[in-house]
């Protein structure tokens, strides 16, 4: 219990240093942020207007914690382009998301289990040599390609799947969203399955698998009951630590399969110089990773009862 | 395979490592591939007579010839040219970009794990900050607020890349610095300043050097990406990326302008990964 709470306590200054980060954006921009952001034919009113809003004439200090008391209201500014609050917007577009993230991760499991398993059965055989080379090529593959190659050959060459869009209904979804998050599942894999072996091949050396084997369990009883719930604990960290992987190519897999989620409002806003919008997502995308970083490690200290806090 | 036959095993492979880079497959391999397509990129002129910028548009979107290699794109630009010119840019941008991460990231990394304490506290807690963020979501956020080019590319890769250097090199000096040769230089009254550039950093710098062979990698990915997005490499220049952006909408009838492009950052990273991963068995013998 400890544990968690303490965990809990580190998140605090990790979050203000996101919510600094993302105040800081503004301040980034070449000139004056309010000409920059509504462009050249602004009137001086309509720029006076913005510095007022977003409190640009004041100390910076004064300004973060105008931002921070606004953002603990669950404001997030007005967006630009569609008028409306920012907030809600992102509110609005977040369930495509979610539904990108967990699809993939459930999608990158299914792959990799299966070829770490296959790698790790005989070390240094042609299977694992085989699988071993699946990171060489697939590390360095965009996954907007590989997404646009999954789209061509099954949904515009095969028309088993739809070219683009979320779909209506789980069933929907699920059919829809399969290309998307296969395509993001694949950008995953290599190092889900390089950490995956590694540890299965650490698990195989351990004692108790030895006293298993001169026991006489077969093979694959052996690998169920022993090797993969020994695994599967690095299995769910690997993903943790590789969450923003993850969630940053959903955010362009989703323009490629346009697919209304808050990663495709950011790219159309980042075209439209939405701002508040391009703000208020980036700080949802950090929020989302400081969340499962959290959860991954709180599930990894209740299943795994070696493991302590000792920082 | 039992205990004792891998432990007979071991030593054999420990001596196989040692007999030199040449003797590493991957290695050679990669350094081959790489070599290949360096030459390639550089020798851009040689190899294509085509500018890669100039339109034709009396032949679009035509189909390899004897002329054009692999055809031309909708605006008749030769597409082996762009191919060539747009790795020149690209490989360019990322030897460039995986360097200021390197050397940011290697120096906090340093300075974190030498003196711990608050330094290591400041440094490590904003290390943390900056993991936050997905990679992709803060290098589009950077590139987005500091404007498209490539000068905001090298800011955003090294804002978000130091940091893995840093976790390296930190967690490296920590082991480092208990050594005895550093208490010997300690007691002998070095600087710190010394202790750290002559002694620990050439000790603890082949990490850091093998996990820039995946991150040029992933800058690539990035550059290449941000690109695609518009955010990158700004046309008329040719790049990987942009020229993805434009084939896609031609992939029914003209797969090769998507495909080919992606081919060429697969097998850079593939040239890379092959290298990282040989130099990895080479420089740290007994880990695999």
């Amino acid at each position: 219990m400890t544990f968690v709470v303490r965990r809990l306590l580190l998140l605090i200054p990790v979050a203000i240093g996101v919510t600094i980060i993302v105040f800081f954006m503004i301040h980034l921009i070449p000139g004056d942020p309010a000409r920059t952001i509504l462009g050249i034919h602004a009137t001086p009113k309509a720029i006076a207007i913005l510095h007022q809003e977003w409190g640009l004439n004041r100390p910076l200090a004064s300004q973060y914690w105008l931002f921070l008391d606004r953002l603990l209201h669950g404001n997030l500014g007005t967006s630009l382009f569609y008028g409306q609050s920012a907030a809600s917007l992102i509110a609005g577009r977040l369930a495509p998301t979610i539904w990108l993230i967990v699809y993939a991760a459930v999608l990158a499991i299914a792959v990799s289990v299966p070829l770490a398993m296959i790698a790790a059965s005989r070390k240094d055989g042609i299977r694992d040599q085989l699988v071993r080379a699946v990171p060489l090529f697939g590390l360095g593959m965009p996954p907007f390609w590989v997404g646009l190659l999954l789209q061509y050959a099954l949904a515009l060459s095969l028309h088993a799947f739809p070219v683009t869009g979320y779909g209506t209904g789980f069933v929907g979804h699920l059919h829809s969203m399969f290309l998307p998050s296969l395509t993001v599942a694949i950008g995953l894999s290599p190092v889900v399955i390089r950490s995956l072996r590694a540890s299965m091949l650490n698990v195989l050396g351990a004692d108790y698998i030895t006293t298993a084997r001169s026991k006489g369990v077969p093979n694959g009883r052996l690998f169920v009951r022993h090797v993969l719930r020994n695994a599967v604990i690095p299995a769910v960290t690997v993903l943790g630590i590789n969450i923003g992987f993850l969630i940053g190519s959903t955010l362009i897999v989703e323009n490629v399969f346009a697919i209304p989620g808050i990663g495709s409002l950011m790219i159309q806003s980042i075209f439209n110089r939405d701002f508040p919008v391009v703000q208020g997502v980036t700080l949802v995308f950090g929020v989302m990773v400081v969340l499962v970083n959290l959860l991954t490690d709180v599930t990894y200290a209740s299943l795994d009862p070696r493991v302590r806090f000792d920082r | 395979m039992s205990a004792a036959s891998l432990v007979t095993v071991a030593p054999e492979r420990a001596q196989a490592r040692k007999s030199g880079w040449y003797r590493q497959p991957a290695l050679l391999v990669g350094l081959i591939l790489l070599a290949v397509i360096l030459f390639m990129v550089i020798a851009a002129p040689l190899l294509t007579s085509y500018n890669p910028v100039t339109q034709d548009l009396g032949a679009t979107l035509t189909g390899p010839s004897a002329h054009h290699l692999l055809g031309t794109d909708q605006l008749g630009r030769d597409t082996w040219s762009r191919l060539l010119y747009g790795g020149r840019v690209d490989l360019q941008v990322a030897f460039i970009a995986v360097l200021f991460p390197f050397v940011l990231g290697t120096i906090l990394g340093s300075l974190a794990g030498y003196f711990g304490g608050w330094v290591d506290l400041i440094i490590m807690r904003v290390v943390d900050i900056v993991v936050a963020f997905p990679f992709y979501v803060l290098i589009i956020a950077l590139v987005f607020v500091l404007g498209p080019g490539e000068r905001s590319i090298y800011i955003a890769i090294t804002v978000v890349g130091w940091v893995s250097y840093a976790r390296i090199i930190r967690g490296e000096i920590l082991v480092a610095k208990r050594q005895e040769y550093v208490l010997a230089a300690q007691s002998g009254g070095l600087s710190n300043l010394r202790i750290m550039g002559r002694h620990l950093l050439p000790n603890v710098i082949t990490q850091a050097i093998i996990y820039a062979m995946s991150d040029i990698v992933q800058d690539i990915l990035a550059i290449v990406t941000l690109s695609y997005l518009g955010l990158g490499i700004q046309p008329p220049t040719p790049d990987w990326g942009s020229m993805i952006a434009n084939g896609q909408n031609f992939l029914t009838t003209h797969w090769q302008l998507t495909t080919l492009p992606g081919l060429a950052v697969v097998v850079t990273g593939l040239a890379l990964s092959l290298i990282g991963d040989g130099l990895a068995d080479l420089l740290r013998p007994g880990q695999s």
